[in-house]
């Protein structure tokens, strides 16, 4: 078995994925995104000018990013767990595919998906800006990277929801990928409380404000919509950041996945 | 070359929730399968057949002992692309076709692109699917999901497959498919290795059996021998106090039970016991021809031995709290 095979039977299981989440019909939710966005468009260009833009980027790129990280959560935690549950891992591990295979295909063929459907928000997006705007600008550059940082996100969030459900229920699973995802949201706010408490509450609001996925660093939307640029140095970080830790989320995943005897 | 070894295979389960107690699935294992072999393993339900399935397919890892299949160690990922399985009660993607589901499994087991599909709707052919091939999974009933299994299993070209409960849940044109499926195997030279609960089909099938019974392999047996010893004798039941004289000298092994007689004998004496009954006046209950001899080992083989007894109790007691 030479290592194409080896990432060919990944791109396989990732494709899979892809194709059982779309006949689940995950991507409908972009009709839900595209009311929403329209509603709002139309809302705020009837009552104002000057705020216009900065609404759209604004409620557009929030909702990318909760409707994405729902998803992302949601599918997550089955991605494995599910599975092995309908016993349709069986005929799969009974073929020349190994376990950490199948995990890193199945978290490829999700974060696929998402970046499928952030690429279909990302166009509705663009047109509501420029229906306010009835042009681009050149900072709106900035709002692709925004929209770049959420998928990173979604990396994240994927990978922990895995990790979660790799030695949780399916329910526990859900909360703590949740729970993680709104404290990380509040990361820099824990480390500066971290810096300002002393004694043994000082080490563990570090410890914590560390270990958190640091998802205000990869949130720069009302930035952005300010028209505000993100630094390079920021870009190069985060992505380094992302995948250092979804990498070791799924390398956890992994560790337990292997060990797991199967019902 | 054997083509599983089964070196003392052994598997034990945890179970309850607070005071865990070791359950036994699987005693130690020893067996050795021959290539080309077809080897049928029977036992009654929850005897272990599936656990030493999913152990060796590496679905669920023992508590001690290895095993061989094809020359290497089970866990060695080369084994996978020379077997085939067939899981019980089979479950697969429902979002699926039969045919996009049986063409994802061949890319996995490396089955080259070209002469895929051609593979794959012969594979559908042979199962009898061709006509529902393109039909979502979701919709096939639980004997079609089986065809499906046994498709999957076969679609590499396997050396080896493992099938557990193949008839189950088939009808009866399916069953005759499946055992044709199985002699079609073994002309082509494959080893078949596969639990069930129907005597018949693993009598017409398997060269030897094995039983096994509450996680113990209770004997291996070749059918050939088996069935020599047993065959052209009929079973008469009558009533009767005692055994008349005139049966016992034409060769009847017969024993009394309640009021009734039961003897076995030559089928060549038929007339002539039929002529002793008539004689004394008894009345025939039953004339049949001697049930299978697998079905009399098998049942022989379930019966505890005072000394499987005894290890049992030993084994309970040492199944402590953890
Ligand atoms: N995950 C598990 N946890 C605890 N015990 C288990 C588990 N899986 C199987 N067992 C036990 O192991 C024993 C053997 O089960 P197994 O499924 O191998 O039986 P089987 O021979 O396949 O039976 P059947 O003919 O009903 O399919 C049973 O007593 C069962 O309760
Ligand atoms: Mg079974």
């Amino acid at each position: 078995m030479n290592s194409g095979g080896m990432n060919s039977r990944i791109g396989y299981i990732a494709f899979n994925t892809f194709r059982e989440a779309v006949r689940d019909r995950v991507l409908y939710n972009l009709i839900a995104f595209a009311l929403l966005l329209s509603g709002a468009a139309i809302l705020v260009g009837e009552i104002s000018i000057d705020i216009e833009r900065l609404v759209v980027v604004n409620l557009g790129l929030t909702a990318v990013s909760l409707f994405g990280v729902v998803i992302a959560i949601f599918i997550g935690i089955g991605l494995v767990s599910k599975e092995i549950d309908k016993r349709t891992l069986y005929t799969v591990l009974s073929r020349p595919v190994r376990r950490w295979e199948f995990v890193v295909g199945k978290f490829f063929g999700l974060t696929g998906t998402l970046v499928v459907n952030t690429f279909l928000m990302a166009i509705g997006v663009f047109l509501a800006l420029l229906y306010v705007a009835h042009k681009f600008e050149k900072m709106d550059v900035w709002v692709l990277v925004a929209l770049y940082f959420i998928v990173l996100q979604f990396l994240i969030v994927c990978a922990l929801a895995l990790f979660f459900s790799s030695f949780s229920t399916p329910l526990m699973s859900a909360v703590f990928s949740f729970a993680l995802f709104v404290i990380g949201s509040l990361a820099e706010d824990l480390r500066g409380f971290a810096r300002i408490t002393h004694g043994v509450g000082g080490w563990v609001a570090t410890a914590i404000a560390y270990l958190v996925p640091n998802f205000s660093a990869l949130n720069v939307i009302s930035q952005v919509a300010h028209g505000d640029p993100v630094p390079g140095r920021l870009i190069l970080y985060n992505t380094v950041y992302a995948l250092l830790y979804s990498a070791m989320a799924i390398s956890g995943a992994v560790l337990i996945f292997q060990r797991r005897n199967l019902k | 070359m054997a083509a599983i070894e089964i070196l003392d295979l052994e598997k034990c389960y945890l179970v309850g929730f607070w005071r865990k107690r070791r359950k036994l699935a699987l005693r130690p294992l020893r067996l050795t399968i021959e290539e080309g072999e077809v080897f049928g393993f029977l036992g009654p339900n929850g005897a272990g057949k599936t656990t030493t399935l999913k152990l060796l397919m590496g679905l669920v890892f023992p508590t001690a002992g290895s095993a061989r299949i094809l020359g290497m160690d089970m866990d060695d990922p080369r084994v996978k692309s020379q077997i085939g399985f067939l899981p019980e009660q089979p479950y697969f993607y429902d979002h699926l076709s039969a045919r996009e589901l049986l063409n994802y499994f061949g890319q996995l087991s490396g089955v080259p692109a070209k002469g895929r599909s051609a593979r794959v709707e012969q594979m559908l052919a042979r199962v009898g699917l061709s006509d529902s091939a393109g039909m979502q999974l979701r919709k096939f009933s639980k004997g079609m999901l089986q065809r499906v299994g046994l498709a999957q299993a076969i679609l590499h070209d396997p050396k080896l497959v493992f099938l557990d409960e193949p008839m189950s849940g088939l009808d009866p044109m399916g069953r005759r498919e499946v055992r044709d499926l199985i002699q079609q195997l073994r002309h082509e030279g494959k080893t078949v290795f596969f639990s069930t609960h129907i005597l018949s089909d693993a009598e017409a099938l398997c060269d030897r059996v094995g039983i096994i019974h509450q996680g113990e392999l209770r004997g291996v047996g070749a059918i050939a021998e088996l069935t020599s010893e047993r065959q052209g004798k009929i079973e008469i039941i009558f009533h009767a106090q005692k055994v008349p004289a005139g049966l016992t000298s034409l060769g009847a092994e017969a024993r009394v039970s309640g009021d009734m007689v039961n003897a076995v004998l030559p089928e060549g004496q038929q007339d002539a016991a039929l002529e002793v009954l008539r004689r004394d006046g008894l009345k025939l209950i039953s004339l049949t021809p001697v049930r299978s001899s697998l079905e009399e080992y098998y049942i022989q083989k379930l019966r505890p031995t005072d000394v499987q007894r005894e290890v049992r109790q030993e084994d309970d007691r040492k199944g402590v709290g953890v």
